[in-house]
């Protein structure tokens, strides 16, 4: 309900300036224009092609990103050598944006899906590793304890004490990697995707002028960022960690 | 049945080696119920540490049911001091269900078993509740169900009841020795509560600091469910606290 009456005041604001004549009505068309528009492309299904291919380049780059960060992040963890030769790497190519990476991509892969891709794959890997490396080593010793005592070991204190017990970690980790891999999927496609891709349609609808496409495009990018984050994202905090009372939720 | 031998710790630190245990020996029979008793540093939990196998003894030998204890197992089990020693991701039953678990048992069979263990501490009720919605009490509550669930011959305990309050204490205690009655299960139960120890204990192994020794050893035969005012319970709470302050008078 708060969130609704946040977007409303802010619709209100800009719909003040668009019919302002401050500016020309091409460039900071209204927000009925916008609609018609978002309206049109979600009804000839081009909005839903191009959500698609964005997204499926997000879950690829993204469910890589997963796996390596949670392989990498619990050997880390486990095994001193492993730590030792990947953190300095680690230390290393985080600050470097992924999006600085694109050229190089694009320059060994050519434009398209392969560049886009690692892209992403750059950007959510190193919310996963950290994560993943921290939450491993968070895990209280009484619970490694306990389950020693009664006869985990090797394999299933990994499954049934190591793995829940990062959990925390690891949620919030898929969370950050999430929200970083959006970011650089939308950047990515600008640069490197040839056709299709809601990065792409903005960057192509300049050429155009058609700045209601490129705002239609940014609603539709901030939606769908919007339900993962509450929706997907939120529900498995839900469902897990905060049922557990391994986290709590903020007091009012 | 557990022998402790001529158990040594030593361990390095950068001022020099420390003796956490010196040449400590004790025994307990089948069923019955042992309470290390000392102050903090006395060595206490270092020698149900190293009974559970976390770690062996520089010197000396732990004997369980005849067998050298080279590591953990399952013919132990543990109860820690700290209430977060439960699985926050389990359920209480889950949580006692644990051990069987990990034995290979049928969901159905170690369920029911679980099951049988939680009412044995009055948590039936409780058994899909998880831990955090559970009082410190109950989580202890459910530390012992978890413990016995997978029927070790013995049972170790930490200061269990260290950190409730007085009134759930007693409680507890009181709950405890029917468990055990129940159950005879060998148990050793460090404390450093002294009429705890009394109102618990067959037998008393009283521990003193720096290095850590065994003292004394005093046996309680008093009739139960003991009475923590009658007159010869306060005496045995007196002999103890003798042992335990006489170390200072002598320095």
């Amino acid at each position: 309900m708060r969130a609704i009456i946040s977007i409303v005041i802010a619709a209100v604001l800009y719909e003040a300036v668009a019919r302002s004549g401050w500016f020309a009505a091409a460039l900071v068309p209204t927000l009925p224009a916008v609609g018609r528009t978002l309206w049109t492309m979600l009804a000839d299904g081009t909005m839903a092609g191009h959500a698609v291919n964005t997204l499926w380049r997000v879950f690829a780059g993204l469910g890589l990103a997963a796996v390596t960060g949670l392989v990498l992040g619990f050997l880390m963890a486990r095994y001193r050598p492993v730590e030792r030769f990947f953190l300095p790497l680690v230390s290393a190519l985080m600050p470097i944006p992924s999006l600085a990476w694109a050229p190089v991509f694009i320059l060994w892969f050519g434009l398209g899906n392969t560049a886009t891709i690692l892209v992403v794959f750059y950007a959510a890997s190193f919310p996963m590793v950290i994560n993943t490396w921290s939450g491993a080593r968070a895990v209280n010793p009484l619970w490694l304890r306990a389950a020693g005592a009664m006869g985990a070991g090797g394999t299933s204190m990994f499954w049934k004490v190591v793995v829940p017990g990062a959990s925390p970690f690891i949620i919030t980790g898929l969370r950050l990697a999430f929200q970083r891999a959006w970011i650089a999927v939308v950047g990515a496609e600008m640069l490197a995707a040839s056709a299709f891709g809601l990065g792409w349609v903005i960057f192509d609808a300049k050429e155009f002028l058609n700045a209601d496409v490129m705002l239609a495009s940014l609603a539709v990018i901030g939606a769908i960022g919007f339900v993962f984050e509450r929706l997907v994202f939120g529900s498995l905090e839900r469902g897990t960690v905060l049922r557990w009372g391994m986290v709590r939720s903020a007091k009012a | 049945m557990i022998q402790v031998t001529n158990v040594t710790l030593e361990y390095a630190t950068p001022s020099g080696k420390v003796m956490a245990v010196d040449n400590a020996s004790f025994g307990a029979a089948q069923s019955e119920f042992v309470c290390l008793v000392g102050p903090s540093g006395c060595g206490k939990t270092t020698l149900l540490n190293m009974i559970a196998g976390f770690f062996s003894p520089t010197q000396g030998e732990i004997r369980i049911n005849g067998q050298a204890v080279t590591g953990q197992g399952l013919d132990r089990g543990i109860v820690f001091q700290d209430f977060a020693q439960l699985f926050p991701w389990r359920t209480a039953l889950g949580n006692v269900a644990f051990g069987l678990e990990m034995k290979g048992v049928a969901k159905a069979e170690r369920e029911r078993i679980a099951l049988e263990q939680l009412r044995l501490v009055k948590l039936e009720k409780f058994a899909h509740a998880y831990p955090h919605h559970l009082s410190g009490g109950m989580q202890q509550r459910v530390a012992i169900a978890r413990a016995l669930a997978y029927n070790p011959s013995v049972l170790l305990m930490d200061e269990p009841f260290a950190a409730l309050d007085a009134l759930t204490r007693d409680e507890m205690q009181r709950l405890l020795a029917e468990v055990w009655r129940e159950t005879r299960k060998t148990v050793v139960y460090v404390t450093h509560n002294v009429a705890e120890a009394v109102y618990l204990a067959d037998r008393v192994i009283v521990m003193t600091p720096h290095p850590g020794r065994i003292k004394a050893e005093v046996a309680v035969r008093l009739a139960r469910p003991r009475d923590a005012l009658s007159v010869e319970f306060l005496e045995h709470q007196k002999e103890l606290l003798r042992h335990l302050t006489q170390k200072e008078e002598e320095r």
